[in-house]
């Protein structure tokens, strides 16, 4: 059978888009072939019912293809077994109770073209077949379901690949100095997306081998500078990182309106911030302090009108560094 | 006490999508409306108490890798937010009453570290 297109009256824009989650995902880019049983148990026509029977029970299935001459020619569901038992007819050939349309799938087609068939039939399984319809293999629901979790472990196993390599990027790289500088542009009043850039920035964290205390730490101090830069500025700010092996430098700044007094502003509990602002939540006077708390290091330079730079910075020792792996620290030798 | 037996008592709702929350286990809970009072004082994995229903408390609440998020007075967030939420596996949960009475029955249950 030809495969059903994909719907033609829903539009993937980028909404929808981002509401497919990973599995659905799977589901278009894994092929059958992939997930199916191959060489499945087969029976020819000429088969005896009673044998059909004893062969499910053996093999622990509840439906075979039939097969002549590598054709597909039918299948043998439970449904036309229980037929055939109602009938006492267990001496009777497979040809003469098995279901003869057969619906197919082929080897190469998305795996989300089967469901699709799954859902409309209500069939158990599916023979596969190649471009010349000879059988390849059988689909069954479970088939697909283990081929996706198994789909989603490797998923899984990339991630950490992936958070491996970062995790030795410095190491390979040679020079006097190496650093890893991290830019957000930060729009201001885009409440939306308050909170992005820190989620970046300590995802990207965790990838190169910080420990998640250091990553968290430095995701309070960017969350609460870039929220900053969100509420008060006039046309936003950037958030820059510089992350290497034994530090994280963060810098946040802006083209205005600047802070007149800093020394205020750093005291727990003093806000700028507007009734609207405080409704939200923000605006308890409490961002500089937490970055305070949660940096080794941080200066304000502001000046009214001109703007702000907010200086943080985190050190790492020797067990914490980030990008080199975990030999080279042993390397180093800790202390 | 783990996540499910907190819904079930507390008769919460989850927002987000379905997942086992019996593998769950509050390390405690906080409760505020100010955010940046939940970024000092929330601690790792614990419950975070609010009425705040917005974008943000996902974002919050990831960075602080809280457990979960109740959500009190009926409160709606966005669909946008709980998808959000899904994304960065979150949970959040949805009760009618209001926080002073989830924390008093949350601290009633045996949840007392904050």
């Amino acid at each position: 059978m030809t495969p059903t297109p994909p719907s033609k009256n829903v539009l993937i824009n980028d909404q929808v888009a981002e509401n497919i989650t990973r599995t659905e995902e799977l589901a278009y880019e894994l092929r059958v072939n992939e997930v199916m049983t191959s060489s499945p148990k087969i029976l020819s026509p000429e088969m005896i019912m009673r044998d059909v029977v004893e062969m499910f029970r053996k093999a622990r299935i509840s439906g075979a293809p039939v097969v002549q001459d590598e054709n597909l020619v039918g299948i043998i569901s439970m449904e036309d077994l229980i037929h055939c038992l109602c009938q006492s007819d267990l001496d009777a050939q497979a040809s003469k109770y098995m279901t003869r349309n057969v619906l197919t799938v082929k080897g190469t087609d998305p795996v989300v073209e089967a469901l699709k068939i799954f859902v409309s039939s209500k069939v158990g399984r599916l023979p596969v077949i190649d471009d010349q319809g000879r059988l390849i293999g059988i689909l069954t629901k479970g088939d697909i379901t283990r081929g996706l979790l198994k789909a989603l472990q490797r998923d899984i196993q990339v991630e950490e690949i992936r958070k491996y390599r970062a995790s030795h990027l410095f190491e390979d790289i040679e020079s006097d100095r190496t650093s890893l500088i991290l830019r957000y542009n930060i729009k201001p009043r885009d409440f939306t997306h308050g909170g992005a850039a820190s989620s970046n920035i300590k995802r990207a964290l965790l990838r190169l081998g910080a420990s998640p205390q250091i990553a968290r730490r430095c995701g309070i101090a960017v969350y609460e500078a870039e929220m900053n830069l969100i509420i008060h500025t006039l046309r936003g700010g950037v958030i820059r990182v510089e992350i290497e092996p034994n530090r994280i430098s963060i810098e946040a700044y802006d083209d205005g309106p600047g802070i007149p007094d800093v020394e205020l502003a750093m005291k727990p509990g003093y806000s700028t911030a507007s009734e609207e602002i405080r409704e939200l939540g923000f605006g308890a006077g409490m961002g500089l302090a937490n970055i305070a708390r949660c940096v080794d290091n941080m200066v304000i330079e502001s000046v009214v009108d001109k703007g702000t730079r907010l200086k943080m910075r985190i050190n790492l020792d020797k067990e914490e560094s980030v990008g080199e792996g975990y030999s080279s620290r042993l390397d180093g030798g800790i202390s | 006490m783990n996540l499910a037996q907190i819904v079930d008592q507390l008769h919460l709702t989850l927002l987000t999508e379905p997942r086992d929350l019996t593998e769950l286990q509050p390390s405690g809970g906080y409760t505020s409306d100010l955010l940046s009072c939940v970024m000092s004082g929330a601690k790792q994995r614990s419950l975070w108490v609010t009425l705040q229903a917005h974008g943000n408390i996902v974002a919050v609440a990831a960075l602080l890798d809280l457990c979960a998020v109740i959500i009190t007075e009926g409160a709606q967030p966005e669909p946008a937010t709980i998808e959000k939420a899904n994304q960065e596996g979150i949970i959040l949960l949805s009760t009618n009453e209001p926080s002073f009475a989830v924390v008093g029955k949350l601290w009633e249950i045996g949840l007392r570290s904050c």
